[in-house]
């Protein structure tokens, strides 16, 4: 027991110290981008307390932003100030399953731009099953789930049988897939059946009540069971890793393709089971997000949430684990940043810096040991994704 | 140039890597430091090399103490040195890797190669070199390269030359030429150092040799000693050279190939109409230079080939065209050339490593669960039976020496029921003590009655274990021969030359 709570800390050693360092470098950020601060450069003394002030307003608003707000509690509980972990959570949730879809990927040595595309077929067979047909509430929901999964998991599916078969690279393939993907949306949403009726800009009809995600906490608060499902899938993806035979030789071909095969593994299955379930993933994240939160499928349902998770997965090292703890940072980050632009002078943009300085970090260990004076980081199972020839 | 190495220690962390370590090395002579992978030669050189620091101790050049902190100071020193791994730029020249470092601009900064091309002809004209400046290094055969590398050494005047493992990846002729090019080094006023496992070269090159075990320096011995006693002191015991060969039974044909063609992707030919038979309780040996077939044979024979024609039959049933699985568990225990690349996973533990190609079996698994449990206790067994020495079987395999991670893909292999065993340079880059293992399970399955097909390109092993020989040429056979055959006859076919 102690030796797997070491590994764990040993493991999250790294994220923990790039996070810190990257909230003090984007400290000075905010301190020297802010012009209030910037006019009182020639008195010292007023010109650091007020630099202070506002960094450190800056970050309790992306604290009450996205895990508790007191002003929220004031007159209605210490539960309604959670009401910012929940939206943290909510948008934490389909980037769990993105995140997943890329860091599978990366166990089998295959790197996955393509959890966007994915995402929204997901999106768009979970919003169809959602509108059109009517069932009783558990079916109903289940066939969503399972129509954005099956579509997305043949989206990806595909992209792994033109690695196997043809040797197309999977980066430039998926890059393309995500194009056909954006455009493919657009387009759906013009057509008679998915169009809402009535209305002229891309927003598909409501997906009726019996298709939702039920709530976990009550009507005022948006957190949906999406995040079980999430996590579920992250236990899911751990299990198959580690104690399948499959997950066996989806980690054999990632971490020697050459050998893998010699010793009778076939990589060409490997490849395409690897980006079905890659598909898979990420489509069921586009289904959850849909069905928990957003209801109506639009055109810019995806978001970010496809890119952001090759963000997340490196930050979780590829393990489903942290890339759990990686989407809720992420997720923390964006809801918290909305409430930091809107109730201080630091705009949004502040938080990519932060994200950006985590990934830095992360990939710069030495940098890391050097600042800390450590000399045992935990760093050689730092994910790097192959080159063009892997 | 004399240099002498006094009190030379090094640790890393408990391991004491180099223990009070003395060395000499007179001018103009071929010292050879012979010693098992992992008794800290490399160590040792990297420290006179400048690439590590020693704990204590000191070097002295021509009497004189110097300090070396890092490779610039050796060489300003006139020490070179040849790594095992070669340290060239494969899309560079020959010229250029060897300005590299040292790069002489005219005006405006622009690169002059003229004197360093002047340079470099005179010098290989001196040695006798064949070398085209311009030739680019990814095209040059091994030998080659590790001839740039000893011009480079000594364009930068080096008079004394460390060759770590120089013959590790030579062909038995590239090994001649370069015991030559060694030799005129010496005469020409060079000191070398010259470290290797390999008894027969340090025998044939050596003034003098120091045997170092366990980082210290066991002892001295003189080149006229017998390579049994060269290889006691290296292994510290008796050693037996020459594996026991039994007379025993030969039974029915096992592996049967015929009319074996297998081409690279663009349909040229690397294996060409390839036939023989193997019985049970025979060792054919496939001897040959590198490269001349021999792996794409062994890989087709498994149907790790793409591009293949003719037929390859096992105990009387075509195999040529099953995948992979199919055909190891038809009966074939694969040993390939390369371990590192093809034999093992070194992230993953050994345990995992012993169950690559049987991981859907029982009692690993259980439909596709996966049991750790049963992989771990299967693991400490073989490890037990295979003496594969790590202090857990959950380590990861790159942490194992280089004749236990071979222990491990033997376990493997062998521990499936199999009637046809493919080794494929099974001791390449092996200390002694592990060739002698390895040459013991090879005779060990052979005389329980199963057919032993044996790649290899060194001579001694191919003449210690085949019961008949086939030498490859050119991708052809050029003739299956007695194991009674003699050494210079073996070479002559090796290089080609039928009668």
């Amino acid at each position: 027991m102690k030796r797997i709570v070491d590994r764990i800390l040993g493991s999250a050693l790294l994220p923990a110290l790039s996070f810190i360092l990257a909230f003090i470098i984007s400290g000075f950020v905010i301190a020297f981008s802010d012009s209030k601060v910037l006019k009182l450069a020639s008195s010292p003394g007023k010109f650091i307390s007020t630099a202070l002030s506002t960094v450190g307003n800056a970050y309790l608003a992306l604290f009450q932003g996205s895990i508790y707000d007191p002003n929220l509690a004031h007159g209605h509980g210490f539960l309604q100030g959670l009401y910012p972990l929940s939206e943290t959570i909510v948008t934490a949730t389909p980037l769990i399953l993105t995140g997943l879809a890329v860091a599978l990927a990366f166990q089998s040595g295959l790197f996955n731009i393509g959890a966007q595309g994915q995402f929204i077929f997901g999106a768009i067979a979970a919003s169809y099953v959602g509108f059109h047909f009517a069932y009783t509430p558990v079916l109903h929901v289940l066939l969503a789930l399972l129509a954005g999964v099956v579509s997305a998991a043949l989206w990806g599916g595909v992209v792994g049988l033109l690695k196997a078969k043809t040797g197309a690279h999977e980066v430039i393939v998926t890059i393309m897939m995500n194009y056909i993907a954006g455009f493919f949306i657009l387009w759906i949403l013009k057509t008679t059946t998915f169009l809402r009726h009535g209305r002229i800009d891309p927003i598909a009809p409501e997906v009726v009540p019996s298709s939702h995600l039920p709530h976990l906490a009550g009507a005022n608060f948006r957190l949906h069971a999406g995040i079980l499902i999430a996590l579920a899938a992250a236990y899911f993806v751990w299990w198959l890793l580690n104690r399948t035979t499959i997950g066996f030789q989806f980690r054999a071909v990632g971490a020697n393709a050459s050998a893998a095969k010699t010793a009778g593994i076939s990589v060409g299955y490997v490849t395409v089971a690897t980006m079905a379930l890659c598909g898979a993933l990420a489509g069921l994240g586009g289904a959850v997000h849909v069905l928990g939160s957003e209801y109506a499928l639009t055109a810019d349902i995806a978001g970010n949430f496809g890119f952001d998770a090759i963000t997340v997965a490196l930050l979780g090292r590829a393990k489903p684990l942290g890339t759990v703890f990686a989407a809720l940072l992420f997720g923390a980050l964006r809801t918290g940043g909305r409430t930091m632009q809107a109730n201080t002078t630091t705009p949004l943009d502040i938080v990519l810096v932060i994200q950006a300085l985590i990934v830095l970090f992360i990939a710069a260990p030495t940098l890391v040991r050097f600042i800390f004076r450590i000399k045992n980081l935990k760093t050689q199972d730092a994910m790097t994704s192959k080159g063009w020839n892997g | 140039m004399s240099l002498e190495l006094k009190g030379i220690t090094k640790s890393f962390g408990s391991l004491v890597a180099n223990d009070s370590i003395d060395l000499l090395v007179n001018d103009g002579e071929i010292l050879a430091i012979l010693g098992e992978n992992g008794a800290g030669k490399s160590t040792l050189m990297n420290i006179v090399y400048g690439l590590l620091k020693p704990d204590s101790g000191e070097i002295r050049v021509n009497g004189e103490v110097i300090t070396i902190n890092e490779p610039s100071d050796a060489l300003a020193a006139g020490i070179g040195m040849v790594h095992q791994h070669f340290m060239l730029i494969p899309v560079f020249t020959v010229l250029e890797n060897i300005v590299l470092g040292h790069e002489a601009t005219s005006k405006f900064g622009k690169l002059d190669l003229t004197k360093a091309r002047e340079k470099l002809l005179a010098l290989a004209a001196d040695f006798g070199f064949h070398i085209d400046p311009d030739a680019l290094i990814e095209n040059l055969p091994v030998g080659v390269q590790q001839r740039v590398e000893i011009l480079k050494a000594l364009m930068y005047d080096a008079k004394i030359l460390i060759l770590d493992e120089p013959t590790a990846v030579l062909t038995p002729q590239e090994t001649d030429e370069l015991l030559e090019v060694v030799k005129r080094l010496r005469s020409q006023g060079t000191s070398i150092i010259f470290i290797s496992h390999k008894l027969r070269e340090v025998k044939a090159l050596a003034d003098r040799i120091s045997v170092i075990r366990r980082g210290k320096v066991v002892g001295s011995a003189e080149p006229s000693a017998s390579q049994e006693e060269l290889a006691s002191l290296m292994v510290g015991r008796e050693v037996n050279l020459a594996p026991d060969k039994t007379a025993h039974e030969i039974k029915e044909v096992i592996l049967k190939v015929d009319g074996l063609t297998v081409s690279d992707p663009s349909g040229r030919g690397l294996v060409k109409d390839v036939s023989f038979e193997v019985r049970g309780g025979e060792v054919l040996a496939i001897a040959g230079v590198q490269g001349n077939g021999q792996s794409e044979l062994a890989q087709a024979i498994i149907n790790l080939e793409d591009h293949v024609h003719g037929s390859i039959s096992l105990g009387g049933k075509e195999i040529k065209g099953l995948s992979v699985h199919q055909s190891l568990h038809e009966g074939i225990a694969f040993i390939p050339e390369s371990r590192e690349d093809d034999g093992l996973i070194a992230t993953f533990s050994i345990a995992d490593n012993l169950i690559l190609d049987t991981h859907r079996e029982k009692p690993f698994a259980k439909g596709i669960s996966l049991s750790p449990r049963a992989v771990v206790a299967d693991a400490e067994l073989k490890a037990k039976e295979f003496d594969i020495r790590a202090q857990s079987v959950k380590d990861p395999a790159s942490s194992l020496s280089g004749g236990n991670k071979q222990k491990v893909v033997l376990a493997r292999e062998l521990s499936r029921p199999v009637q046809l065993l493919v080794a494929s340079q099974p001791t390449r880059g092996l200390d002694v003590g592990s060739i002698e293992f390895v040459h013991e399970r090879i005779l060990a399955e052979r005389d329980a009655g199963r057919a032993v097909l044996l790649f290899s390109t060194e001579l001694d092993e191919v003449l210690a274990l085949a019961d008949r020989i086939a030498v490859m040429y050119a991708g052809k056979i050029l003739a299956i021969v007695d194991s009674n055959v003699s050494r210079e006859k073996l070479g002559l076919l090796m290089a080609g030359v039928a009668e």
